[in-house]
């Protein structure tokens, strides 16, 4: 199994069939664009498939590891393998890498080879970004994931797009400068190494571990995103078209909370002990403030684009809690919201490429005439406020439990989206779903397609799931988890 | 193991009833919905009553089913606890549940969501069965918020109605509370005591008795009791699904939902999750007497203050809600005096004879042509004969008429709390003596409203009813000037057998049920092993068998009893004002203006919730969005800083006109500075 690369094949397999897609050229042939699109996106999974299935849950170390030459002067090696930690994702992205292509499949008639490569090559770029163990082959899959996605928000979004498209840039190429310095410092003090895995060994004293976890979490907080650096999300969020959204959302978003368990937590395990509490402030912010602050969204993508922030809150609180418990609940908080936000983003985009509205006013009654798209949006809307049964209960379930256990009052504030978090979900299904026919598009709706019905039944399939039984999403990542644990409490000052 | 398997099969049945209704519900035709589910229930009730026949043999069972998931040093699985206090459930869950099927036949035979009906109810059967089967807290809580999930579409079943959609998400939200209360509970257990199982989690509670937790460190004011705090948040989880004060607020207005549920889910199963919830924690909660004052105070006020408003309403199934409010009332006080037992036994009387009174409003309901409004019923005793007799033994247990259903519980629980020793228990001995009064005023208010006295129906014009049909969302025009109640010399007719044969087949154990379980279930070894009682600090119980000399000299004992006469009072008084001087109500109302405002308001509890909590949260959104992410970070952080940069951009620019004339004059200046500096240094 492992004699063939296989996360080669995960990041290339996408980047290949997206340049092929690209040669497609005009819209022409755009059917043909879209059929190799998908086409490549399902390969892209199946590639990706056996890095599950073969992997050994036992093993907390690296596995499928690709190592060669790439710029020796530097000792700049490409790199690759992946543990319990970025397995999961690797899956995700590739298997959301179809749900996007399939979302715009009649909704794009523009530039239609150009928008699906650019979703394909993100991916597999993305994947990159996952199995990298090279620093400045993170950094390069970091940094060129920007651009496809910049593109897409920038050429196929929606009126205010160069505004969105420039805050999001901008916003993300800041923090990452810091994180090169970063890199930068830590080949220097290693004596020439950018190998991640070197400097998880590597002793470091307090004062430099500090400045290293400040740039760390600039660059990721930036991603997650965490309050006050979040602002460039739900702008971006409401130009990008469906599938971008789709994209930021379900995988975008993970890159930063990734980078904290794969730099900031290994690297600098004293002073991430140190700065734990700004962390979960930081976290307990996302969480309550940025709920009550989705509540009063009028827009729908904001308020979901909110609700993700509040989520990955739970994330970075799971984290930084030093327990199994709480990191692996944030890890199934992860894919889990891949599954929710993905869906509740493509359900806004089925009402909008209707009603050409997101305003939650512009509707009312929508069950009237879209009866099946209730159902299933009802089920998103339950798992996207922590219904028990759906994946979004597991992962918010564990990192409750862990809070309780790390400091009553955490918790106290974390449960508080219970109440906060059906609250804005169930109000903006009320106003837009239940009541009657509100206006004379609602009326004229018709129910979701069989294309449409489709991705959100596999969705759908995946939330329960991973609701009813999540032991298979989990026990990928003990020993990763256990491992990382156990060096995160060893101290690395000297 | 064949048990096991009949164990699975109880829960499955009816989910996979509700799945072929529920993903095929705009294929199948009707007959094939309500049959599928149907006979799942009716296998589920079955198999419940084999596995109680097991359990009486003595084969209780405590097992897993499949490992949800790991963590760390922590398992969570999804498994069963089957003993007597589980089979009882079971049996009182699956019985209401058939009967509310068999009974939904005839109430939504108009209704365009028939089969999406048939689908909710079944699937609320899976989860409450889910709920009461579980041997952990993990899969309690996905009980839970199961059922909660399934009231909310229920209650919401009439989505183009205003109302109906408002009530659904309260009913919703307010639950959630309670529920941010009962998730810290449950990780408190499992931060103190490593599991979520039931059996470990009960063998460890007596060790952590007087361990005590800081809530903030360092500060000795703020050490309370472990057992204190845990106990105190896994009841305001129960305050919020058995509507406790002040979380009760929900369960009024789930009276939008359709008749059918009222009766199964906001009357006889979903709303005692909280008391079942409490009585299979005892060995938890018996170690917190504060835990229990706490309880018993917050059931004696619900008992109480909910029964004043069931006084005034006039819609019929509001009073019967406000009637299930002060009854959870009444059994949250029987667990605050450490009478599990009873609370259970109340539990399983009241979901009999509460059930028919839904179910035989519902039928007065279909009879008036869905006008909810006492004030324009009346005389229904000739019209509707087997409605009129079977509400008249639901209304009869209710009150505690001696050798009814509803007399052997609740007087049990009146004894309990007089006998009872902790603190509250004063006031609570007050409230259900009071509340036995009030009982009986409200409820036979309502019986001789509906069935005796003057025929007032038919009048025509009316004003406020509530619509409790039409609104399916073919016929939108309907809910606004739809024209229901009789019309104007029409009369009221019997229902068909489908809805009166579970009125008749619920009156069996409102009648019987008292009299054959009392002896056993409250004082006999019934519930052995399940529920615990710490004797030494709670004798309640104790004292409470010593005066127990069998079901019949109970009941011949009572006529001399207070709660007897307070209760046969009450039925007279309520005759007294409604049937011969219905003057005096209306002066009373007249000359107390202000307890009748209070009252009409619900104590302002409504109120308060909208303006302090939904509107003080829009407010607090609003402000954290505006000035927050809109005004500081964005305007400041963010355009501030892109301003910045443009600020220092123009001002550099001016450097740079693209006038040769400019640049050269600049050189000069430059050319001039240097050699004054060069001059100078040399």
């Amino acid at each position: 199994m492992s004699n063939y690369p296989l996360i080669s094949l995960a990041i290339w397999t996408p980047i290949i069939a997206g340049l092929v897609v690209l040669a497609t050229g005009s819209d022409r042939n755009a059917p043909l664009a879209r059929m190799l699109a998908l086409a490549g996106a399902i390969a892209g999974l199946v590639v990706a498939i056996p890095l599950w299935t073969g992997f050994d849950v036992a093993l907390g170390t690296m596995q499928f590891v690709e190592l060669s030459s790439w710029i020796p002067r530097f000792n700049i090696n490409y790199h690759l393998g992946v543990d319990g930690i970025s397995m999961l994702f690797v899956v995700l992205n590739s298997f959301i890498t179809i749900i996007v292509v399939l979302a715009g499949w009649e909704v794009i008639q523009q530039k239609v080879a150009q928008y699906n490569a650019a979703f394909l090559i993100m991916s597999g770029l993305m994947n990159g970004i996952f199995t990298s163990l090279d620093g400045i082959l993170f950094y390069v899959f970091f940094e060129a994931s920007l651009i496809p996605m910049y593109l897409i928000i920038g050429v196929w979004g929606g009126p205010n797009r160069v505004y969105a498209a420039f805050k999001f840039f901008l916003y993300t190429l800041f923090g990452s400068l810091l994180f090169l310095l970063a890199l930068m410092y830590l080949f220097i003090q290693s004596g020439g190494s950018f190998s991640i895995l070197d400097w998880h060994k590597m002793p470091i004293g307090l004062g430099p571990q500090i400045w290293l976890f400040l740039a760390f979490l600039v660059a990721f907080a930036v991603k997650v995103p965490m309050w006050p650096v979040h602002t460039w999300l739900p702008d971006a969020h409401v130009e990008a078209p469906t599938g971008g959204s789709i994209v930021l959302a379900a995988i975008a978003l993970k890159l930063g909370a990734y980078g904290f368990l794969r730099f900031s937590l290994p690297i600098a395990p004293d002073a991430s002990h140190e700065l734990s509490g700004l962390v979960i402030g930081l976290s307990l912010i996302a969480v309550v403030y940025i709920g009550f602050v989705a509540l009063v969204q009028e827009d729908m993508k904001k308020l979901v684009a909110y609700s993700s922030i509040a989520h990955m809150g739970f994330v970075t609180l799971g984290f930084f809690m030093f327990s199994a418990m709480g990191i692996e609940g944030a890890l199934v908080q992860m894919v889990s919201h891949g599954f929710v936000s993905g869906a509740m983003f493509f359900c806004i985009g089925v009402m909008y490429d209707r009603v050409h509205s997101r305003q939650i006013a512009d509707y009312g009654g929508v069950v009237n005439t879209m009866p099946k798209f209730a159902a299933l949006f009802m089920l998103f809307s339950m798992a996207n406020a922590g219904l028990p049964a759906t994946s979004g209960f597991v992962g918010e379930f564990m990192v409750i439990l862990g809070a309780v256990k790390f400091n009553f009052w955490v918790a106290f504030a974390a449960a508080s989206s219970m109440v906060v978090g059906a609250a804005y979900t169930l109000w903006m299904y009320k106003r837009v779903i239940f009541g009657d026919v509100a206006n004379h598009h609602v009326a004229e709706l018709s129910d979701i397609n069989n294309r449409e019905f489709l991705i959100l039944g596999v969705l759908a399939i995946c939330t329960l799931w991973m609701g009813l039984y999540p032991q298979p999403f989990t026990e990928v990542m003990h020993a990763s988890v256990n491992d990382l644990l156990r060096h995160v409490a060893i101290s690395k000052i000297q | 193991m064949e048990m096991q398997k009949l164990y699975l099969l109880v829960p499955l049945a009816p989910l996979f009833g509700a799945m072929i209704a529920g993903l095929f519900c705009r294929v199948i035709p009707r007959w094939v919905a309500h049959t599928v589910t149907i006979a799942g229930v009716a296998i589920a009730f079955f198999a419940s009553v084999a596995i109680f026949n097991d359990v009486q043999a003595g084969h209780t069972f405590n097992g897993t089913v499949y490992t949800w998931l790991t963590s760390g040093d922590y398992r969570f699985e999804v498994g069963f606890l089957i003993d007597s206090l589980t089979t009882t459930m079971m049996l009182v869950v699956t019985f209401v549940s058939l009967m509310v099927h068999i009974y939904t036949i005839g109430y939504m035979q108009e209704d365009p969501g028939y089969n999406r009906f048939f689908s909710y109810i079944s699937l609320f059967t899976f989860s409450m069965l889910m709920l009461v089967m579980s041997n952990n807290f993990m899969q309690l809580f996905f009980g839970w918020e199961a059922v909660g999930l399934v009231s909310y579409l229920l209650i919401g079943f009439w989505y183009t109605r205003p109302t109906a959609i408002l009530a659904n998400m309260k009913a919703f939200l307010v639950n959630r509370v309670g529920d941010f209360g009962f998730i810290l509970g449950i990780g408190l257990v499992l931060a103190h005591f490593g599991s979520l199982d039931y059996a470990t989690v009960f063998q460890k509670a007596p060790e952590f008795a007087n361990t005590t937790i800081s809530l903030f460190e360092g500060r000795d004011w703020a050490t309370v009791s472990l057992m204190t705090v845990t106990c105190i948040c896994l009841f305001i989880g129960a305050m919020g699904k058995s509507a406790q004060v002040p979380l009760h607020v929900w369960l009024p207005d789930s009276m939008e939902g359709p008749t059918p549920i009222s009766a199964l889910i906001h009357a006889a199963t979903m709303v005692t999750a909280g008391i079942f919830m409490v009585a299979r924690m005892s060995p938890l909660f018996e170690l917190s007497t504060t835990a229990l004052s706490f309880i018993i105070v917050i059931g004696a006020i619900t008992a109480l203050f909910m029964g004043f408003l069931g006084i005034i309403q006039n819609d019929i199934k509001r009073v019967v809600a406000y009637s299930t409010l002060s009854q959870l009332g009444y059994m949250t006080v029987a667990l605050g005096a450490s009478a599990y037992s009873v609370a259970i036994f109340h539990l399983m009387t009241h979901a009999f004879f509460k059930a028919l009174l839904f179910l035989a409003a519902g039928s007065v309901i279909i009879g008036m042509h869905h006008d909810q409004d006492i004030r324009n019923m009346g005389g229904l005793r000739k019209y509707m004969p087997i409605t009129w007799i079977t509400s008249l033994i639901g209304s009869l247990a209710l009150i505690g008429t001696p050798f009814l259903s509803g007399f052997y519980s609740k007087d049990s629980i009146i004894e309990a709390v007089a006998l009872s020793q902790i603190p509250g228990a004063g006031f609570a001995y007050f409230s259900v003596l009071a509340g036995v009064f009030i009982t009986a005023f409200y409820s036979f208010r309502m019986y001789f409203l509906v069935f005796h006295g003057e025929e007032r129906f038919g009048k025509g014009a009316h004003d406020t009813h509530h619509d409790d049909h039409h609104g399916g969302h073919d016929d939108e025009e309907t809910t606004h000037d739809h024209h229901h109640g009789l019309a104007p010399g029409q009369k009221p007719h019997e229902t068909p057998w489908v809805v009166w044969l579970p009125l008749v087949m619920l009156a069996i154990p409102s009648v019987a049920i008292g009299f054959i379980a009392i002896g056993p279930m409250v004082f006999g070894d019934y519930f052995k092993g399940v529920i615990f009682i710490d004797h030494h600090a709670h004798p309640a119980m104790e004292h409470l068998s010593e005066h127990f000399h069998g079901a019949v000299a109970m009941g011949l004992h009572s006529l001399t009893s207070l709660p007897f006469i307070l209760a046969l009072s009450g039925v007279v008084t309520s005759w007294f004002f409604y049937m011969k001087r219905p003057d005096i109500p209306a002066a009373i109302q007249r000359r107390f203006s202000w307890i009748n405002t209070l009252f009409e308001n619900k104590y302002y509890f409504d109120k308060i919730n909208e303006v302090v909590f939904a509107g003080g949260a829009r407010v607090l959104g609003k402000a954290f969005w505006r000035g927050g992410d809109v005004a500081t970070i964005d305007g400041v952080m963010v355009n501030g800083s892109a301003k910045l940069v443009g600020w220092f951009a123009a001002i550099t620019r001016f450097f740079q006109t693209g006038y040769v004339y400019h640049y050269a004059f600049m050189m000069i200046i430059g050319v001039f500075v240097l050699m004054t500096f060069w001059i100078n240094r040399a």
